[in-house]
């Protein structure tokens, strides 16, 4: 099944999805060194993000969010690809400076978790397999 | 999105890679926010310059976009986590000075000027009004939009940036006339006495609010620090990025239907808020910056005093070389009161120095709260004075 939405970044990824029902923060939020979600209280908190397609409704927090994104890329503990109900700044910039495939408008309910997902972010898809 | 056969080549590399890069943020962002085309800007304000925010990835980042990227229009940068030249005395330790000097050399390679200032518009980043622009530091952006009837989005740190090396910002949001029209109306029937004064209104607004825009009625006059005093709390406390201010603001808006009254019991709820039980151990003005009649007015009031506690004065460099031209600094010095040129209380590293902030910044009150854990007093000038030197 082929999910329809809009190209945030560009990219191709194929992994394995961790799913969040609520939103994500990455500055503060998850521990960029190791991958992990930290946010206390968060449905995924102690879950390692590190190659899996991370779908969540859409980022929060502060903007320096986008430059822990940019960290975790090079520590190698970066998600595969993104996917977002809604994007907006922090999240989408942090993709696109890290060049992590990301997508959003995607109807993540549709999407359970540990299924595995192909993302195409030029063209704003997503294939679950 | 309409891309022109310039902004075509720029996203396709031709212009190098910090370009494309900056390119694909901007026209990422476009997309997410539906702009149609990207429009050119005359002044860019970077924010995230602090070490301590930006960390070692930030750094990194900016290396990498400073290896071909220039900036195209006159851009200015945030305060930083130190004072640049004075850190030492300040209390910042040589390892992560050093770190936030490769922070200042990358931006500097760029064509950035240095000034690290959350005030550029007290520094000659003053572009006329009805000009697109895009700045971050909400302070400014809110001043901007409202005071000086700039156009610029609340931006981040990279998108600033990408807007510095490429000239262009998308076109949503406050860049339309259509979305710069006021939402409620906030008839004040309190009057305004000093600079906390409007920082308890941009609380009490804010909260009430959040980041709808104003029509602000009911001030007869207001200063311009009194102005940048509510453009950073209604910013902090509300996430506003605009406000119309009726008789002072040069903005024309309609009139909407939704209305709120401020009494002056919502005043004293903010002044309420932002003072804790607590002892002072730092006392703290210029967030945001110092104007340079407070420089003059915080000479004239340390003059021949010394004080007993900790007090900084946070401005840029610019305004702190016209204070030392005039005499201003010996006299502030001489009282044994610190400049914090370059930085301030917000993103400097003070967690764990001090305790109680005594200020007259009710968005200081927020972060030295919230970054710092500070307990604060909310005061005017003269009271924070007297409680240095008393």
């Amino acid at each position: 099944m082929i999910l329809k939405g809009q190209k945030v970044s560009a990219g191709k990824a194929e992994g394995e999805a961790l799913v969040s029902t609520e939103g994500i923060s990455f500055y503060g939020g998850v521990e960029p060194e190791i991958g992990k979600i930290v946010e206390q209280g968060h449905p995924l908190e102690g879950k390692s993000v590190s190659g899996k397609i991370l779908v969540f409704p859409e980022g929060k927090g502060s903007t320096v969010g986008s430059y822990t994104l940019y960290q975790m890329k090079k520590f190698g503990t970066a998600p595969a690809a993104i996917v977002n109900k809604q994007a907006e700044t922090i999240v989408a910039v942090g993709a696109i400076i890290s060049e992590i495939p990301a997508v959003h408008k995607i109807d993540i309910e549709r999407i359970e978790n540990g299924t595995m997902l192909r993302v195409d972010g030029d063209k704003g898809e997503v294939e679950i397999k | 999105m309409k891309l022109s056969k310039e902004e075509q080549e720029m996203i396709e590399g031709k212009q190098g890679n910090a370009v494309k890069k900056s390119m694909e943020i901007l026209t990422a962002l476009g997309e997410i926010f539906g702009a149609e085309e990207l429009v050119d800007v005359s002044s860019v304000q970077i924010a995230g310059v602090s070490y301590h925010n930006l960390g070692e990835a930030g750094l990194e980042f900016l290396e990498e976009m400073a290896k071909d990227g220039k900036t195209k229009v006159l851009t200015t940068l945030n305060p930083a986590g130190m004072d640049l030249e004075n850190w030492k005395a300040l209390g910042i330790s040589p390892e992560f000075a050093k770190q936030q000097e490769l922070v200042i050399e990358a931006f500097a390679k760029m064509g950035v000027i240095t000034t690290c200032t959350c005030t550029p518009y007290f520094i000659g980043n003053t572009p006329h009004y009805g000009e697109h622009i895009a700045w971050a530091e909400s302070s400014a952006v809110c001043y901007a939009n409202s005071v000086l009837g700039l156009k610029t989005n609340r931006e981040g740190g990279p998108s600033a940036l990408a807007s510095a090396l490429t000239g262009k910002t998308p076109k949503f949001g406050l860049h339309l006339e259509e979305n710069r029209q006021a939402k409620v109306l906030v008839e004040l029937n309190a009057e305004l006495k000093s600079v906390p004064d409007f920082g308890a209104l941009g609380w009490a607004v804010g909260n009430k609010i959040g980041n709808k825009i104003p029509l602000i009625t009911g001030v007869k006059k207001a200063s311009i620090e009194e102005l940048k005093s509510l453009c950073a709390s209604i910013a902090t406390y509300g996430g506003t990025a605009m406000f119309h201010m009726e008789g002072i603001t040069p903005s024309k808006t309609t009139v909407p239907e939704e209305k709120l009254e401020i009494e002056e019991a919502d005043l004293e709820e903010a002044r309420k808020t932002l003072n804790d039980e607590i002892e002072i151990d730092l006392i703290a003005i210029g967030c945001p910056h110092c104007s340079l009649g407070e420089i003059q007015k915080i000479a004239s009031l340390l003059e021949g005093k010394k004080v007993k506690k900790e007090m900084w004065i946070c401005l840029a460099r610019p305004i702190k070389k016209i204070a030392d031209q005039m005499g201003y600094s010996k006299t502030i010095e001489g009282s044994g009161a610190k400049f914090a040129c370059d930085t301030c209380m917000a993103v400097a590293p003070l967690k764990g120095r001090f305790k109680g902030l005594a200020t007259d910044s009710a968005k200081a009150c927020f972060y030295g709260r919230g970054k710092n854990s500070f307990k604060t007093k909310f005061m005017p000038l003269e009271e924070l004075v007297k409680e240095a030197t008393e």
